[in-house]
């Protein structure tokens, strides 16, 4: 094992201080007591129990919430299903063209995702609510889904699922009793990062949302233009909370499963 | 007596009223340029246990999988039990495959695994669970039924494909590689463990396996393959006593080659004139040549004798120098080099302790073998 040399140590405290700085100053100012955010005049919780109090903020909080789980449902079954085909479908016409429209999005600036989107919606009729948020963020989220879900599949044993066929089970029944108690944990992971992409979106929804169906995001940016409180300090204090929770979950059942399957193939060869 | 006798000799192939339950006729595959299967047409019967027998791609296991509906031919049909198997996929046929990699669901029990099969054709409970606990008993796996695939050592785990293969008693059954993960002592045990639940269940078994000694053992007919083509199929015996071809002859076992101009005796004989101012051998040759050609003696090392003085009633002798023993424990091989620079094997089975101490190294010995012990090919 190698030693940390100042050097490292140093460059390790800069990298970590130029990324979380601003986070850690954002989460001990919303535990202050004064209302000015940048004087600091003691300790206190009081801001949380007033956001407690605050209807609008609990409204986009719960718009957000039933827009990240249903998004990310759909992102899921949406990817999932392309990441099959992709892994699975052998080569047919047009895979390229098709694998590489999955992955744009990823590079996809958000404005031109969410211009796009918004057009989409006008054009078709569909007024701007909740529901084209979900739309709009199982759109772009399903491409990280996929290449979560397929980077599995890749390392999955195909005999699998020919020994499910020749078992007499159709297609369907060989993904649903086969592959997809096997592929879970990434599929979970896949849903958690789905989540997560989806709680902390401002851009795309910003375009897409309508008078009715602020989220947390939206209405977090909106309010500090007239000037940041305590409140929104505490709110991102939460929302940090939520997603941190959320990418290490997502982490540890991906590493947990993975050391299980390493131990299992361990066991297998020996 | 003799009625019964023949009775008990298993040979379907020789029966005419028989019908085969495979037949392939004329089937190709190709993959892209590449053809894996070039122009088949062979006849698998009820009850036999059939060995594709080749080096690796040799095209054995497409046959094998084009059998379990993995993949379709490029041309040519297949039938199974008369009914045309084109168009129709794995799930719906009564065909079972056993994985090289035996493919156990990871994530469900012993148990379950051999249950899945039976779960899929809606049977009632009570049938799943006696026929999982019948197949359990054929494998002996009483104790780990509840156990998971990574809990079980790899000859159990063989054994729980194979339950789980032959729970939907299928009318065929496929086997990929089936004991390749298995050292030797376990392979040497599960091949006639094989055998026994092949006679048993009376189910049809067709095995794909590069190992020639596992073909040889298993098998009631093996079917060399070469380059997509079948070169020989024929019982063990005759694959080994009379080989078709020096492919087949060097395939399988060991066996010293030795190339001349093979001319006939006229009583059915052939001579074979090898090397200059030595005596012709003489041989069977089942293809023998009209006039004088090209071609190949082979003998197996058992065959051929090994001694220090000439031996008067052999009809072959060639005199050589041992340049080489290997000791095997039951068994010695001498390799014998000649005058004009081959090298024969002879193989002595150490019946005595110490026997055959008289030979050694360097000493001038005499190879001798019968007319009937070597054959003459002529490709």
């Amino acid at each position: 094992m190698r030693r940390l040399t100042w050097f490292n140590t140093t460059s390790l405290a800069l990298g970590f201080a130029f990324l979380y700085l601003p986070m850690v100053i954002l989460i001990i100012f919303s535990f202050n007591e004064s209302r000015l955010v940048t004087v600091w005049a003691g300790f206190s919780t009081k801001w949380y129990g007033e956001l407690l109090q605050n209807q609008a903020f609990l409204d986009a909080a719960l718009v957000t919430l039933k827009v990240g789980v249903a998004s990310s449902t759909i992102a899921t079954v949406l990817g999932t299903m392309a990441a099959y085909v992709l892994v699975r479908g052998g080569r047919f016409f047009g895979r390229t063209l098709f694998s590489g429209m999955i992955y744009a999005p990823l590079v996809m600036p958000e404005v031109i995702t969410g211009l796009s989107l918004l057009l989409l919606f006008i054009s078709i009729g569909l007024d701007r609510g909740m529901f084209t948020i979900v739309l709009a963020h199982a759109t772009f989220s399903m491409c990280y889904v996929s290449v979560v879900v397929s980077s599995r599949l890749v390392s999955f044993d195909k005999s699998l699922e020919e020994a499910a066929l020749d078992l007499g089970s159709s297609a369907f029944e060989a993904f649903r009793l086969v592959t997809l108690p096997i592929i879970a944990p990434a599929v979970v992971s896949g849903w958690l990062l789905a989540l997560t992409l989806s709680l902390d979106d401002l851009v795309i929804a910003s375009f897409v949302a309508g008078p009715s169906s602020t989220t947390l995001p939206i209405k977090i940016f909106s309010s500090v233009r007239l000037g940041v409180s305590p409140e929104i300090n505490a709110l991102s204090t939460i929302l940090i909370l939520i997603v941190a929770v959320g990418t290490i979950s997502a982490s540890l059942v991906t590493k947990r499963a993975v050391k299980r399957r390493q131990a299992e193939e361990q066991m297998a060869a020996g | 007596m003799n009625q019964s006798a023949e009775k008990t000799v298993f040979a379907p192939w020789h029966d005419p009223d028989e019908t085969p339950l495979i037949a392939f006729s004329n089937v190709t595959k190709r993959f892209g340029d590449f053809t894996a299967i070039d122009s088949i047409s062979l006849d698998i019967y009820r009850r036999e246990f059939f060995a594709l027998l080749g080096p690796s791609g040799c095209g054995k296991t497409t046959l094998m999988r084009m059998l379990g509906g993995f993949e379709t031919p490029t041309s040519g049909t297949i039938t199974i039990d008369g009914q045309d198997m084109a168009g129709v996929p794995p799930n719906k046929r009564a065909v079972n495959m056993m994985f090289q990699s035996y493919a156990l669901f990871p994530h469900l029990s012993v148990w379950d695994n051999i249950a899945f099969g039976l779960r899929r054709d809606r049977l009632p409970k009570e049938q799943v669970a006696a026929r999982v606990e019948e197949m359990i008993k054929l494998v002996r796996l009483d104790k780990f039924a509840r156990r998971k695939p990574h809990q079980i050592s790899g000859g159990q785990r063989q054994r729980v494909a194979l339950a789980r293969s032959l729970a939907k008693a299928p009318k065929l059954l496929l086997l990929d590689e089936p004991l390749g993960a298995l050292d030797k002592k376990l392979r040497q045990d599960t091949q006639f463990e094989l055998m026994d639940i092949q006679e048993k269940t009376g189910t049809t078994f067709v095995i794909v396996t590069h190992d020639q000694e596992e073909a040889m053992t298993v098998a009631s007919r093996i079917a060399v393959m070469d380059d997509g083509r079948l070169i020989q199929v024929d019982t063990p015996d005759r694959i080994y006593e009379t080989p078709n071809s020096v492919y087949v002859a060097d395939f399988i076992g060991d066996v010293n080659l030795i190339e001349g101009n093979a001319s006939p005796r006229g009583d059915g004989k052939t001579l074979l004139h090898w090397a200059e101012g030595q005596p012709p051998l003489v041989a069977e040759c089942p293809h023998a040549p009209e006039t004088q050609a090209r071609c190949t003696f082979a003998i197996r090392p058992e065959k051929v004798s090994i001694s220090k003085d000439r031996p008067s009633d052999r009809t072959n002798v060639i005199q050589g120098r041992i340049e080489d023993i290997a000791y095997l424990g039951s068994l010695s091989v001498y390799s014998v080099l000649l005058a004009n620079g081959t090298r024969v094997k002879a193989q002595t089975a150490n019946n005595r302790r110490l026997s055959r101490r008289e030979l050694t190294w360097e000493d001038d010995v005499w190879l001798s073998w019968t007319e009937t012990a070597g054959i003459v090919l002529d490709k």
